[in-house]
């Protein structure tokens, strides 16, 4: 490599890490928890037994669930951002993609929870009912917690998709990390530079966070016995 | 004492229980036998509510429970917190340890102080014989030792009456020595027991009191000495059918 492009990516770098530190990492983080616990709330609901009036509720669930996984995330952001104003409700760029963001994480992990919950064995609930336990206690203290363990994969998933899908807030005027890469690309014509190294940065935060589901998935299975230890 | 009234319970169309009416005295061991498929885990799982008969009343004490009308939660945790049970297949708590599944529910639901329930639970366990297993995870352990770690794990919200669903039948012969010898010992310190179970020696040698279901129905209910020297021919058909000579 010339030491022109060395140049080129030594000063690139600092702004597209700046931009991964104050959009993308930030953008992710909140929405994925405020995701998960709308996904837990979800799964909780349409998992309720409860019946009358409270039916309803857990019909708009639904309907919340299957109309979030069955759009692009891209044209929900632009009906938040864009398409909402025209009726008079207004975000700004960031409350847009946290808002879309946690709905679409919400819609997709509820899901996750939801099986997860129903893997565990009848037999845990009825043995904690035999307790005295109330189903509160049953489901926070005795499913949950293994219900974790299994939902610890396709929820890292999820997270790891979500931090590649905050690229995609680019479109509604935020300077996120690939918006970055966009610019200097622009203004250097070296776009196959430029997107590579905004991949490469993706690449690694993606990595530390395998590593890092590597290790929970050891912590959360350390009662299971795996037989080859 | 524990009553039951004119239970009825459906599944479809078939009657799982059909016109039960029996008394379980306290301090006293029933033992329910009949062939699979007869309703003896339906009649056990209706004493603590995990499943509901359509009719008929249930009396524990002074509480009554009329199975026709709704039931309240609150009606639901009172029983529940006077009778205990141990299942044919354990249902430990896989991620607690063997100590914090003893302690869960004292914790939890009694709100006993960690260190009183832990005292309690090392007791429990030493009774049991697995006071050295206290830290591992039931995984660790054989179906035996899970089965009576359960037992001391309903046996520490100290209930009235303790109900057991064939609680070794999912266990190798010599591990279903070590459980039954655990309830031979409860039985013999007069606790009010229910017990499901094929193991007619067992049965013979615990039973204050037998009851033989077939098809929901109560078939006989009397003491041991009856039911296995003076047998009506249907139970002894049955018992022929349970050993080898016959
Ligand atoms: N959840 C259920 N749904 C439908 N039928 C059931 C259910 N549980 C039990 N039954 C039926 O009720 C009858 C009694 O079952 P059970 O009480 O489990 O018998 P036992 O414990 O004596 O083997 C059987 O015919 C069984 O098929
Ligand atoms: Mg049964």
């Amino acid at each position: 490599m010339t030491s022109q492009t060395w140049h080129l990516i030594l000063t690139s770098l600092p702004p597209i890490i700046k931009a991964s530190v104050t959009y993308t990492i930030p953008l992710t983080l909140i929405s994925f928890t405020l995701g998960l616990l709308l996904a837990l709330l979800t799964a909780m609901v349409r998992l309720s037994p409860m019946r009358g009036p409270f039916q309803i509720v857990r019909g708009l669930f639904w309907v919340y669930v299957w109309i979030f996984r069955s759009t692009p995330l891209l044209v929900q952001l632009f009906i938040v951002f864009f398409g909402l104003p025209n009726i008079g409700v207004q975000f700004s760029p960031w409350i847009a993609a946290i808002i879309t963001f946690t709905l679409n994480v919400g819609a997709y992990s509820s899901e996750t929870i939801r099986a997860a919950i129903l893997s565990i064995p009848n037999g845990q609930w009825e043995a904690a009912y035999t307790l005295g336990m109330t189903r509160p206690q049953v489901l926070f203290r005795i499913v949950l917690p293994q219900a974790a363990r299994v939902s610890l994969p396709p929820l890292s998933n999820s997270f790891i998709g979500l931090v590649k899908d905050t690229s995609l807030a680019s479109s509604i005027t935020i300077v996120e990390m690939f918006m970055v890469g966009q610019q200097i690309a622009a203004k250097t014509y070296e776009p196959l530079l430029l997107y590579s190294l905004v991949a490469f940065v993706y690449l690694i935060i993606c990595t530390v966070l395998t590593i890092l589901q590597s290790y929970l998935e050891k912590w959360t299975s350390r009662y299971i016995q795996t037989g080859n230890n | 004492m524990l009553q039951l009234a004119h239970i009825n319970k459906i599944y479809g169309k078939r009657k799982a229980l059909n016109d039960i009416n029996i008394q379980f005295p306290d301090h006293e061991t029933t033992v329910i036998v009949g062939p699979s498929g007869s309703g003896k885990s339906t009649l056990l799982r209706s004493l603590n509510l995990l499943e509901r008969p359509e009719s008929g009343l249930y009396s524990f004490d002074q509480q009554t429970i009329d199975f026709s009308q709704p039931i309240a939660e609150k009606e639901v945790l009172q029983l529940r917190r006077k009778t205990g049970m141990v299942f044919q297949s354990f249902n430990l708590f896989p991620h607690l340890t063997v100590l914090k599944n003893v302690t869960e529910a004292p914790i939890h639901v009694l709100h006993q102080d960690k260190a009183t329930a832990e005292k309690t639970a090392r007791q429990l366990l030493q009774q049991v014989g697995l006071d050295q297993k206290a830290n591992q995870y039931p995984m660790e352990l054989s179906g035996g030792q899970q089965q009576r770690v359960a037992i001391a794990r309903a046996l520490a919200m100290q209930p009235e009456y303790m109900f057991f669903d064939e609680p070794t039948s999912a266990l190798d012969p010599e591990l279903e020595a070590e459980v039954l010898r655990v309830l031979l010992n409860l039985a013999k310190q007069h606790n009010s027991m229910i017990v499901v179970t094929h193991n007619m020696e067992f049965a013979k040698g615990v039973a204050d009191q037998i009851v033989f279901l077939e098809e929901g129905r109560i078939l006989f209910c009397g003491s041991p000495q009856e039911f296995f020297s003076e047998p009506t021919q249907r139970i002894h058909d049955f018992l022929s059918a349970m050993s080898f000579t016959s």
